[in-house]
């Protein structure tokens, strides 16, 4: 059944979500460390795991899957209608300047890091 | 009347009207993007005119929540809110293979650490150079530059000015609006294509939304390995600025 699928999904959202404020609590910090990426690599472990032993979900779970990341860019979008984008006009030089170079500057950096990746690889 | 019903009907199936104004725009973008022969760019250009959107709301009504702002379109803060990001984000995950997390692991937590200072820095020496001299200050506006999150968690523990904690989370929400406008742009240019850039991208940026939103626009299949790096950031943000790099600040500028 399609509801097991989702049903699948809040299961790792909530055991994630639990050990990302967990950690965050150990670490002192308030709120939330990684508890979507842990919930994330969660589903990856348990259907990598199904496959591995020759009994890959259902094709019926996996749709209901599928349905919740097709839902994915509409999200995105309804996300992005209700962003705070006048304050990023209103910030003025000091935000403009530390979030634009930030992000500009952080865009160049990634084919340095992911090349270095590869030439190790190369290298290996 | 009849007015009053239809705004009934808007406030009170706010996630319906949600899905159906959603469709709109995406109907829009993918309208104007197979004009200009460029398909793929639909979504990047529904993503760009939910920003354009929201700004008009912001002006219109003053708000902080763009088009969720005006009643008849609160809805969207439902469809658009952390709950449903987070399970879709979650959900993408299934078919992602295993070995391909486990290559680019190590480099993911390198890039991650990187990305934190490397914006931190950045953001301080603009706050440094644009006049601000007590290390409270340049901290959180660095802050700031990290994520939106970052910003004001750092402030209001160091006890800045709200107006300096307002430039941080504006300085962040540069950040994330202007990922989501040019990573597809610059994609191609910086190797964006596959799943170990996009988790070294994911890693290097760190806001959720503007990392969400800027694969979607480039290509929804290195979404999950993006999002994964991405949601450990803010976390290690909160973690290590306000005491590492407020150290490191007051070090240098006091």
């Amino acid at each position: 059944m399609e509801i097991y699928g989702m049903g699948i999904i809040s299961l790792c959202m909530f055991i994630g979500t639990f050990l990302g404020n967990l950690l965050g609590e150990l670490l002192g910090v308030s709120g939330d460390v990684g508890g979507v990426g842990m919930a994330m690599l969660l589903l990856v472990l348990i259907s990598n795991y199904m496959e591995s032993k020759g009994k890959p979900f259902p094709e019926r779970i996996a749709k209901g899957i599928e349905f919740v990341s097709c839902l994915y860019i509409p999200i995105v979008v309804a996300m992005a209608s209700i962003q705070n984008v006048l304050a990023a006009f209103k910030g003025g030089a000091v935000a403009f300047l530390a979030g634009g170079l930030a992000t500009i500057g952080s865009m160049l950096l990634i084919p340095l890091i992911s090349r270095s990746v590869h030439l190790k690889k190369v290298a290996k | 009347m009849v007015v009053s019903i239809i705004k009934k009907l808007f406030t009170s199936y706010g996630l319906v009207g949600a899905f159906g104004i959603v469709a709109l725009i995406m109907h829009v973008a993918y309208y104007i993007a197979n004009a200009i022969g460029q398909k793929r760019m639909g979504s990047a250009f529904a993503i760009i005119i939910g920003l354009i959107l929201a700004y008009i709301a912001g002006k219109y009504t003053g708000g902080e929540k763009g088009l969720a702002d005006i009643e008849l379109f609160a809805g969207l803060s439902l469809l658009g809110g952390g709950m449903l990001r987070d399970y879709a984000i979650i959900s993408t995950a299934y078919g992602v293979k295993f070995e391909n997390l486990k290559k680019a692991g190590l480099v993911g937590v390198i890039s991650l650490i990187v990305g934190v200072f490397f914006s931190f820095i950045v953001g301080a020496i603009i706050a440094a150079i644009l006049g601000f001299q007590n290390p409270v200050d340049i901290t959180t506006i660095g802050a700031g530059a990290v994520t939106f999150i970052v910003g004001p968690v750092t402030g209001s523990a160091l006890g800045a000015s709200s107006e300096v904690i307002a430039l941080s989370i504006a300085a962040g929400v540069v950040k994330s609006v202007l990922t989501m406008i040019i990573t597809p742009l610059i994609a191609p240019i910086i190797g964006l294509n596959n799943p170990t850039a996009a988790m070294v991208y994911g890693g290097l940026l760190g806001t959720t939304s503007g990392v969400a939103g800027g694969l979607a626009a480039t290509d929804p299949k290195l979404v999950p390995y993006g999002a994964m790096t991405a949601t450990f950031y803010t976390g290690l943000g909160t973690l290590i600025i306000p005491s590492l790099g407020f150290l490191l600040v007051r070090a240098i500028f006091s």
